[in-house]
Order: structure tokens, then sequence, then C-alpha cells
């Protein structure tokens, strides 16, 4: 999962960057001058604490945020260059605490990621109906397709969301903070999932605040700190005790997972000296 | 949430179903409404004189006068009915879908008024109700669908159907009070406005008919190019970007739409308020929660609702008649506390 032999080539041919990028809310840059590439075809975390821009970043690179400088390549083009549509079919998006409307079930979510597909005269096809089954297939929820959201568990309802993302077939998806809300069970099945999404060839970018998942689940890790990227690259080259501490003020004892070989953090405590300047709430 | 009892696990829908009972029912409403008036027209005349038969001992002497009154006043405010329940409907689970608030109803946040308040401007300042009255309410609704969705985007406002429903009814009764003080100063506004004010299909003629087709042929044909962005705005704004939908030029679409619709509605009937809540609770009930079935269902609900009222409006008072205005309260707050009664109500 971790192996660093492939970030390199990944990289190469990394169909998601960012040169210079600055964004903002009104007046207060959030990210300065950001230059960013994420590997094909692998898991990327983004993490840091709370407030750093992971999340605005996300935004930026999906194009809810516009940016004030630089901009956010795909394919070698700027995205404000795609047509909503098309940029649709080439980039996917679960942003951070969805809702659906009460009574809506698993199968008629999983529909809607096939509107960027659809137009004024190319309505419901079959192609369609086969895309939503295998999109309902790799969640694992055939026999939930016509069960509502809101008698769902947490992991398949979350699960139902990334297979409409799934019906979107794009090579890219992107996660705002998968995993919030879902209890560990749950968040591994979504994390799972995640993985089998880009075992299947997707390339996958989420935020996540839990770096002790964010090692063990992605083959690539941003860490941010203050709208800064301060370490990028394999969980195992790149987690030290040092970056820890810069990115969260805690001190911590680091070893290797026995199954996978990814950092695992233990021994937490609060570092004794002052806090970095991007504090952790509670 | 781990257990979710069993009659819920399965959802199985038949809009296609009820839109055709819905159907079948408004045409057996409309038949009710040529048979059924205030006046001395019976219903069994009035069957005889839509089936072409000469009615009993009255012979065709009766029946000449039950051919008038079937093709000159319950015909045309049976069309009256039918057009104005569609388009309230219809404008209801607009404004519901772009609010995502199940209480969001044209006559209750203030659309109506804004209509109402517009024509009497409009009669105020000399112009007559016959000409212009159309495209002035359909003015005073789009003012009035501003100003809810400017109270929707309000901090807290936007997230509590509740507190929605509330700045409505505040900006309902200031624009109410601007329309009486308007009809107080002048005596002739208040003549040639009055009896439309307060909802009524009595006296509607064919040809206010036709005044009405421009607006409701260019709102359906909004309704149709944004039905699919729209029920993608259901999932949340980002979502619906994500989807590759832009989500404010849907917005605006949906205020231009329901302005048409609710202004339509009022210039020809006045103030008649619910339908919008009733018809789209109803639908919904019936063909869950997607907006594109919700707007097919609308259509013969509200249909329904306004033909029924009209008809009860004509027979619990004889010979003098009730507004129409009076039923579908009677009908809407019902339905209104149980929506606000129901347990996840914020998550249209």
């Amino acid at each position: 999962m971790n192996d660093p032999a492939f970030d390199s080539s990944a990289l190469a041919s990394s169909p998601l960057g960012a040169q210079g990028l600055t964004l903002a809310y009104g007046k207060r840059a959030v990210i300065r001058n950001l230059d960013l590439a994420l590997p094909a075809r692998r898991v990327t975390a983004i993490v840091g604490p709370n407030g750093c821009g992971k999340s605005t970043l996300l935004a930026g690179l999906a194009r809810l945020h516009t940016p004030e400088t630089g901009h956010v390549t795909l394919d070698g083009r700027d995205i404000r260059e795609f047509g909503g549509r098309e940029l649709a079919r080439a980039l996917a998006l679960l942003p951070q605490s969805v809702s659906a409307p009460e009574g809506l079930t698993a199968a008629e979510l999983i529909r809607f990621g096939r509107q960027p597909h659809q137009g004024w005269l190319r309505h419901w096809s079959a192609e369609d109906a086969r895309v939503v089954s295998a999109a309902l297939a790799a969640a694992d929820l055939e026999a939930l397709a016509d069960r509502p959201l809101d008698a769902m568990s947490g992991g398949q309802r979350q699960r139902a969301w990334i297979a409409m993302t799934v019906a979107q077939q794009t090579p890219l998806l992107l996660l705002d903070e998968p995993t919030t809300a879902l209890d560990l069970g749950h968040a591994i099945e979504v994390f799972e999932l995640i993985r089998e999404l880009a075992a299947a060839g997707k390339t996958v970018v989420m935020v996540l605040h839990d770096l002790v998942n964010a090692c063990r689940y992605a083959d690539h890790l941003i860490a941010m700190r203050a709208g800064e990227i301060i370490a990028a690259g394999a969980p195992s080259e790149v987690v030290t005790t040092d970056l820890v501490r810069e990115l969260y003020g805690i001190d911590c004892t680091l070893l290797a997972d026995p199954g996978t070989g990814s950092p695992v953090l233990t021994n937490l405590r609060r570092t004794r000296e002052p806090a970095p300047a991007c504090a952790v709430s509670r | 949430m781990s257990r979710p009892p069993a009659a819920r696990t399965h959802t199985r829908r038949r809009p296609g179903l009820w839109f055709a009972l819905l159907t079948a029912a408004l045409a057996l409403v409309c038949i009710a409404s040529l048979m059924f008036g205030a006046g001395s027209t019976g219903p069994i005349t009035s069957l005889a004189t839509l089936l072409h038969a000469p009615a009993g001992d009255g012979g065709w002497a009766s029946s000449g006068e039950a051919r008038f009154v079937i093709e000159s006043l319950r015909g045309p405010r049976t069309i009256v009915g039918v057009l104005v329940g569609a388009a309230l409907g219809v404008a209801g689970a607009l404004l519901q879908a772009v609010t995502r608030n199940p209480l969001a109803e044209p006559g209750l946040l203030g659309v109506s008024a804004g209509s109402v308040l517009a024509v009497a401007l409009a009669l105020a300042f000399g112009e007559s109700a016959a000409t212009l009255r159309v495209p002035v309410a359909q003015l005073g609704a789009l003012a009035g669908c501003m100003a809810v969705l400017a109270a929707a985007r309000l901090r807290g406002v936007g997230n509590d159907p509740v507190r929605l429903v509330l700045a409505g009814a505040v900006l309902s009764g200031v624009l109410d009070a601007l329309t009486y003080m308007i009809l107080l100063v002048d005596e002739r506004t208040a003549d040639e406005i009055r009896f439309w004010i307060v909802g009524s299909l009595a006296g509607r003629r064919l040809t206010d008919v036709t005044a009405l087709l421009p607006g409701l042929a260019i709102a359906a044909a909004i309704v149709v190019a944004i039905a699919r962005p729209l029920a993608a705005l259901a999932l949340g704004e980002r979502v619906a970007t994500g989807l590759g939908h832009r989500p404010r030029l849907v917005r605006f679409m949906v205020v231009i739409a329901v302005a048409l619709l609710v202004g339509s509605a009022t210039a020809i009937a006045g103030l008649i308020a619910f339908v919008g809540l009733v018809a789209p609770f109803a639908a919904r009930a019936l063909a869950g929660p997607d907006v594109r079935r919700t707007l097919w269902l609308c259509l013969p609900a509200g249909a329904l609702m306004v033909v029924t009222a009209d008809i009860v409006s004509r027979l619990v008072v004889r010979p003098s008649e009730l507004p129409i205005g009076v039923l579908t309260a009677l009908i809407g707050a019902p339905v209104l506390v149980a929506v606000v009664r129901l347990r996840r109500l914020p998550s249209l």
C-alpha cells in the first residue's frame, strides 16, 4: 500500500494539480501560493489541524472556490476552462456532512450520479441503469437499493453517497472528511471501499483530520499547517515525531503497523512547549 | 438507527398510477363543478344538458337556461379552477425545492400578497383593472419571491423552516396592511378589487383565461428546462455543483417561474393560500422526495383541491358564496400543523 517506488512515477502523470494557488475568504487568505501535484491512481490524504485550510484546498481543487491567484489544472488544462458537465464527468466530489431529503432511497440517490452524462436530448438510458447497478455492487448495497437513506446505518449511507460519485464514472474522486460522524466499524467500511476504488484505477483525494487512518489507508500524504504544505510523500517516509509535533502540538511514539508497515501513533501527549500557531481545538 | 422499522426498509413508488388516479378524480370533480351551483339550475337538469338530452318536465326551455349557466358561468370557472390550482400547486413545489423548506408556500410567504399589493397600487395610480392586471400581478409576485429568498438567506432563518414561515407571515401582514391602506384611501380601487381580493372563481370569463396563457406557457417551459438540476439541488448546493449544475442560475429561473405562476393565479382568482402547501405535501407522500415526480403530481392535485373547494364554496351558504380562500385555509391549516409536527422537518 505504501510503496514509495510507485509515487514518483504516479506523480509524473498527475492528472490534478495546483500552481501558485491562493484561496481566500474575503480578504483573509486561507491558502497562499501553493503548488501541488496529486499522484494518479493512488489515494491521497490531506491532513492537518482544524482550520489549516485543507477543506478549502479541496474546494479549490473541485472548483467550488475561485482562486485569487494561480490555478488548478486537470489533465494540463485550467479547470476554469471546463464546462459544468464536462468537469463533472472528470471529477466527482463528495462534500462534508451531506444530507438527502427524507425518504430518498439508495438507488434514487445513485441515479443522480448519472446527471452529468445526461442532456437536453439524452435522458435515462440502459447504459445509465447498468452503471447504477455496477455502482450499487461496488458499494455492496445491492440488497439495500430500495431502502430509504434515513433507514440505513451511517456506514451504509456514506457508502451510498460514494456510490453516487462512482456512478459519475470520473477518473478523479474528491472526498471531504468522508468518515466524520461514523464509528470505527462504519469508518473502516468506508475506507475499504475507497481502497477498492483506487485499486480499480481511480485517483482519490480525501481530507481527513485523523492522521492514524490517513497513514493506514493513504498512499500519499499531504500535511498542511496554516495554509501551507509542510510535508508530502508516502506516510512511512514523511510521518515523523517532529511532523506530528509540528502539526498538532503532540508528542508521540511511532511504531510500524505489524500488518501493513504503515506508521502508527501511540503514547500521545501534549507537547509541553508553547503550542504551534495554528491551535488544535479541544 | 441500526434497526429501522420493517415497513420503511423497502420503498416502492408508483407515480404513474397516482397521476392517473388523481387526474381521474379531477375529471369527476370537474363534471361535478358543472352540475352544482348556487343558482336554480340543479344537478339533474345540468347533467341532462351536458348529455344533450331534454330535462324532464322543464323541457327545452329550462335546458336553454341551463346551457347558459354551464357554458358561460360554471364552465369558465371550472377551467379557471383547474389552471389556478395546477399553477399554485406547482409554484409551491418549486418554492419548497429551492428553499429546501416543506413549509414554503407562496400564499403564506408573501408572494401572493405582493401580487395583490402590486395590482392595488396600479389601480390606485389610475390603471384599468382589465388590461394590466396579469403582468402587474406577476411583477408583484416577483418582488415577493425576492423578499422570501432574501429572508431565507438570513442567518438562522434559512435553516429553520418554521422561522421562514414566520418571516413570511410578517411580510404578508405588512403587504396586506399596505393594500388595505390603499383600499381605504381610494374608493374606486376598493370597488374594483374588493371581490377579487379575497379569492374567488365566480364571474371569470374565458377571455380572462387567455390573458394567462403566455405566462403559464413560459413557466412550463422553465420548469421542464430546470427540473433535473432542481432535483439535484435537494442534495445540497455543493453536491449539485459537483454534478455540473449552476445553483444560482437554477434558483433565478425558479423565482421567475414562481412569479409567473403565482402572479397569473392571483391575477384571475385573488388571494388563495395553502394550495401550494397541500398539493406538494400530498404529492411527496405519494411519489417520494424527487421534485421531478412531485411536480407532475402537483398538477392534478392542486387543480383537484381548488375545484373541490370552489364547489363547496358555492353550496355551503346558498344562494351566496364563500370566498374560496376560506375553504383552502380550512383544508390547509391542519396540513400545516401536520408538516410542522413531522419528525425530521428540516430535511427537504
